[in-house]
């Protein structure tokens, strides 16, 4: 299957000296729906900002849908659609013109660019504000106008960094559902995220960066395995007044009375369940306790630090 | 991209600059009409009755194309460097900076939207101009290549000055402290032959001198350089600001980290 990013021994020492990549290695293949992660300041942005050429390379090769940047540009530039982390839209311009602009921008005529625009702007409900200057639009119309920009000219591989920053959960969901159906009609995504419930949503592959190294690039479920604990949170038909006894397993009871499992790799949740059915407590709805991605992300950024290096909450 | 794909981004470029300076044209359109307006009342009527002839004419109908040449030159080079550095300011740059548009086709819509505000400047200063004299016009077509030339030089100018510029200081400081100076200089208002021949030999390092005489020979048909020769040096300015402009367009210069 072609690869629809290929990145090989990419490096960016910034002006300052900042070494902010320090060799990654990635490929994502075509139809992937693949989340790269990373703490603040990890590389992130700036790897994306590469392959759009919005930031210049210090080395390496990158290349999409096996169009190297240094030598097609153009051709690899017209299969890339790019939502930015900021609003980078021209404040003053009414919504339909920023996304025919963009249109134009490929090549693309104004007629034929007018009903792509109103295509996604209707699917990302904003077609009642064609007409509206930019900087009139809400935070989540502003985000969802950086999808409908991208997507005018139909690129097979789309961009997102943070799409979902600063979106209120419903937003979050009707975006996720419109970028799931972006992918399953043939649309590769690469979004970073520090939603890591969104990447655990969403993604196929996953790719965890810090300090300018790839620490991990594996599929989601593979790194869901490593997890050797998870804690699930049990509902009970009727309130508990003790925690009951469960052989092979520890439990709690919360504040609120729900019931605390803790079930180890390897174990089977159907002994959990027969246990409490033998004891005659019945399950009416279960949950994960934390997310289980981010359990893992910040265990793997925490190992990837420098010696005397603290992860701090700020930077996941 | 094949040529029709060229022609369509150089053709959004051009429509969105035209359509930025016709929406703010209290902004852009008219301050200039306004200015020389005042020009032609203050220094061509009030004062240039009592200055009589310069150059073999009436002193207003001497001025006028020096007039239209400045206000040429100040728009074509302030619609670029302000829209360019309000796009680098916003991040919206972005959107071209993402997209398949080859840097010269971004450097010629940029020149081509400065020129149409510099070449619509001229027109409406022309315009105002005839509600005081009567042009003549000596030579359209060494009118026409001079204007648009000289629009053109000053719209690759404003390009590379929003490309440096890091800051809005940064956009006033050429425009302020050396096209004004430049063109004041540049025998607007005046022959050169009034001068003693040092400070006409330093004019003659002036490039606007060239292209306001050029633009004067036009239209009345005299001049303090030969016309020729000021065609030649707008050329060769047009060539190496092109030049300059597209290498720092390559190296990212003020646009990509």
């Amino acid at each position: 299957m072609t690869n629809a990013l290929e990145i090989e021994g990419l490096t960016k020492t910034y002006g300052s000296g900042f070494e902010a990549l320090k060799g990654i290695d990635l490929k994502v293949t075509e139809g992937d729906f693949f989340a790269l992660l990373g703490p603040n300041g990890a590389g992130k942005s700036t790897t994306l900002g590469i392959v759009c050429s919005l930031v210049t390379k210090s080395a390496g090769k990158v290349s999409v849908f096996g169009y190297d940047i240094d030598t097609h540009l153009s051709e690899a530039k017209l299969h890339l659609g790019v939502v930015p982390q900021e609003f980078n839209f021209n404040q003053f311009e009414k919504v339909f013109d920023i996304v025919t602009i963009q249109a134009g921008y490929y090549g693309i005529p104004l007629k034929k660019a007018a009903v792509s625009a109103e295509k996604y702007l209707k699917k990302l409900g904003l077609w009642d504000k064609r007409n509206t200057p930019a900087r009139m639009l809400s935070g989540g119309m502003k985000r969802r106008l950086m999808i409908a920009r991208a997507l005018v000219h139909e690129p097979k591989l789309l961009i997102l960094d943070e799409p979902t920053a600063g979106v209120d959960i419903e937003l979050r969901r009707s975006m996720w559902s419109f970028l799931e159906e972006m992918n399953r009609q043939g649309t590769t995504i690469i979004l970073t995220t520090h939603y890591l419930e969104e990447a655990e949503a969403l993604c196929r592959n996953i790719a965890i960066i810090d300090h300018g190294r790839i620490v991990r690039n594996t599929s989601k479920r593979e790194l869901l395995q490593q997890l050797s604990l998870e804690t699930f949170l049990l509902d009970t038909e009727k309130p508990l007044s003790k925690t009951p006894e469960l052989e092979g397993f520890t439990c709690r009871l919360d504040d609120e009375g729900v019931l605390e499992v803790d079930v180890h790799k390897g174990q089977a949740l159907n002994d959990v369940f027969a246990q409490l059915e033998q004891q005659g407590i019945k399950v009416i709805s279960m949950r994960t306790k934390a997310n289980r991605l981010e359990e893992l992300f910040i265990r793997m950024v925490e190992s990837s630090a420098p010696e005397g290096e603290a992860i701090t909450e700020g930077r996941a | 991209m094949n040529a029709q794909a060229l022609f369509t981004a150089y053709s959004t470029i051009v429509l969105r600059e035209i359509r930025r300076f016709t929406r703010i044209w209290p902004q852009t359109l008219l301050p200039p009409a306004v200015t020389m307006t005042l020009y032609f009342i203050i220094f061509g009527n009030l004062i240039g009755s009592r200055i009589g002839e310069m150059g073999g004419f009436d002193y207003m109908s001497f001025i006028v194309p020096g007039l239209i040449m400045m206000a040429v030159i100040t728009s074509s080079y302030a619609n670029v460097v302000s829209s360019f550095f309000s796009m680098k300011f916003q991040r919206s740059v972005e959107e071209l900076l993402v997209s398949p548009v080859p840097n010269w086709i971004i450097l010629a819509g940029y020149v081509t939207g400065g020129m149409a505000r510099g070449l619509g400047i001229g027109v409406i200063v022309t315009l105002l101009s005839l509600a005081f004299t009567q042009l003549k016009i000596h030579s359209l077509p060494m009118v026409v290549v001079t204007v648009f030339l000289t629009s053109a030089l000053f719209a690759v100018g404003g390009f590379i000055n929003a490309l440096l510029a890091t800051k809005f200081d940064d956009v006033s400081i050429v425009p302020t402290f050396v096209l004004t100076p430049l063109t004041y200089l540049g025998g607007v208002f005046y022959s050169i032959d009034l001068l003693p021949d040092f400070w006409q030999g330093v004019s003659m390092a002036n490039p606007i001198l060239y292209m306001v005489n050029g633009f004067r020979f036009g239209i009345l048909g005299v001049s303090d350089v030969n016309p020729f020769v000021s065609l030649g040096m707008i050329l060769v300015f047009i060539v190496v600001l092109s030049f300059i402009a597209l290498k720092l367009l390559a190296r990212g210069k003020g646009i990509r980290h």
